[in-house]
């Protein structure tokens, strides 16, 4: 098939950046979206240009790495997959796509679609942890956690950190990310003692790093490759105040 | 400043914090708006249900209770739209450079208007408290009770406030962008609160739906009944509105 790419190119972070047009041709329809980049960027390199920089690792749906926002949805309209996972028999011959990088004054682009999440980073750091040692594998029925409980923090443990929530709400808020990781970890009895800590302390990071704030759109729920729920978001907004009123009183 | 002030200081400058305000003030004024059309709807009781209303709640708790009701609401209406308006402002900041191509997946066209839906009721709150609490109007002003002259006749007013057609358009188009402002804002409530969960959520949009609906049949029911006159006689109305001017 062939198609039409609108594409955002920026050569470094302080560049202003415009989107430039290439035409994909012979690409096939097996060929996964990354795969496509991959043939165009070649060609590209054959006439002496240069090529397109994209995040990309495992290629496997599973890492987090790779991200584009394509025809104005991050990981593309599919629900439920990553860039990678997206394949070309999904678009038709002749489409124009629009390709740009997750955009967020908090993901800095560091050339054309490749971003810095490390914002993300330093809010795992600022509490999205457990402090203590927790053993080895210790027996499965030793710390009791009752099922709910244990689907829940495994549902929101599924979050790869791709930042997608972030690039779709139209705030740039995270979240659902924010959410899903004190989540995974407040629901467990190994995460329960410092969850007041954990939760002030990713929340005052998440803001000091100049993401948004949630406006109950729900469009971070709609891209995410993992469906983590927006309950997430309701709970941590709860833990929130429970920890900042213990905090204030104590 | 004490840690008790540290501590709000932190809560008011966090972005979970001030969602909370946005939360907890909406809260009441949807509170409010609940009472506000009750009480509004015994205008269809006739003159005197309304007038007695109207005379119960400026002699409530002695004269008291209104002023606190009034002080209450005006705190909850400003934190509410300085929070709000502070969020829109870092929301708009954590953006810089926008999206060329653009696609919404499933967030509501309510959603997606918040702040230019409330800020048109803002404006409409104004013109209302002018028209129908400050009455700027004289002639709504100096209405009086046929049967007890000493009171206000606030049914007349409202009847008389209600004669033309651009102030009616007004209200229909003000109370219309309340309830899709509150077709959102509702269920946020929920969520913000920490209160909505799957198993919920359907139910609790849905609550938000028909509170939005019921305001809105409720309040538009009073400017579009008093437009077809099911609400008595207008040039009785006129000829009280009237009577000052005569008079000087």
């Amino acid at each position: 098939m062939n198609l039409t790419l609108k594409v955002w190119r920026q050569e470094s972070p302080n560049d202003k950046g415009n989107i430039e047009t290439y035409e994909a041709k012979d690409i096939p329809a097996e060929a996964s979206f990354l795969e496509m980049l991959d043939i165009v960027n070649e060609e590209i390199i054959v006439a002496g240009g240069d090529p397109i920089h994209f995040d990309h690792d495992c290629r496997e749906g599973i890492c987090g790495a790779c991200s584009l926002t394509i025809n104005g949805v991050p990981h593309s309209k599919e629900n439920g997959i990553t860039t990678c996972q997206v394949h070309m028999r999904k678009f038709r011959d002749g489409d124009t796509i629009w390709i740009e990088p997750f955009r967020a004054r908090a993901f800095p682009i560091v050339k054309d679609l490749v971003t810095d999440r490390a914002s993300f980073d330093r809010i795992i750091a600022s509490g999205g942890y457990i402090s203590v040692r927790t053993g080895s594998a210790v027996d499965a029925n030793s710390l009791p956690v009752n099922f709910e409980d244990a689907s829940e923090s495994f549902n929101a443990a599924a979050c790869i950190g791709c930042g997608a929530c972030v690039a779709a709400c139209k705030n740039a808020s995270a979240m659902l990310f924010v959410g899903a990781k004190a989540a995974h970890l407040n629901l467990l009895p190994q995460g329960e003692p410092e969850k007041d800590k954990r939760v002030l302390g990713m929340v005052r990071q998440m803001d000091a790093e100049g993401f948004g704030n949630c406006t109950n759109q729900y469009e971070c729920e709609a891209v995410c490759p993992k469906e983590i729920s927006t309950d997430v978001i309701a709970k941590l907004n709860r833990d929130y105040a429970t920890a900042a009123t213990r905090e204030a009183v104590e | 400043m004490n840690s008790l002030g540290k501590s709000l200081c932190r809560f008011w400058h966090s972005s979970i914090g001030k969602k909370i305000v946005v939360a907890l003030t909406g809260a009441m004024l949807i509170l409010f708006l609940l009472g506000h059309v009750v009480g509004n709807l015994l205008v269809f009781a006739g003159r005197e249900a309304m007038n007695d209303y109207a005379e119960f709640l400026l002699h409530m708790m002695h004269g008291t209770g209104i002023w606190v009701a009034r002080i209450g609401l005006l705190v909850a209406l400003v934190l509410h739209i300085v929070a709000t308006v502070s969020l829109v402002r870092q929301n708009r900041a954590a953006r810089d450079v926008d999206y060329s191509c653009k696609e919404t997946v499933q967030a509501s066209k309510s959603s997606r208007i918040m702040i230019w839906s409330g800020l048109t009721v803002l404006a409409f709150v104004i013109f209302h408290i002018l028209h129908f609490t400050v009455r700027v109007d004289s002639g709504l002003a100096n209405l009086h009770d046929p049967a007890n002259p000493d009171r206000h006749d606030t049914f007349g007013m409202v009847v008389a406030g209600f004669q033309n057609p651009l102030v009616v358009l007004f209200y229909i188009v003000g109370i219309s962008l309340l309830c899709s402002h509150l077709s959102h804002g509702i269920a946020s409530v929920f969520q913000t609160l920490g209160w909505r969960s799957k198993k919920v959520a359907g139910p609790e949009k849905k609550l938000g739906w028909a509170i939005a609906i019921l305001l809105w049949l409720g309040f538009l029911s009073i400017p579009v009944a008093t437009m077809m006159g099911c609400l008595g006689d207008p040039p009785k109305i006129h000829a009280a509105v009237e009577e000052p001017a005569k008079a000087e």
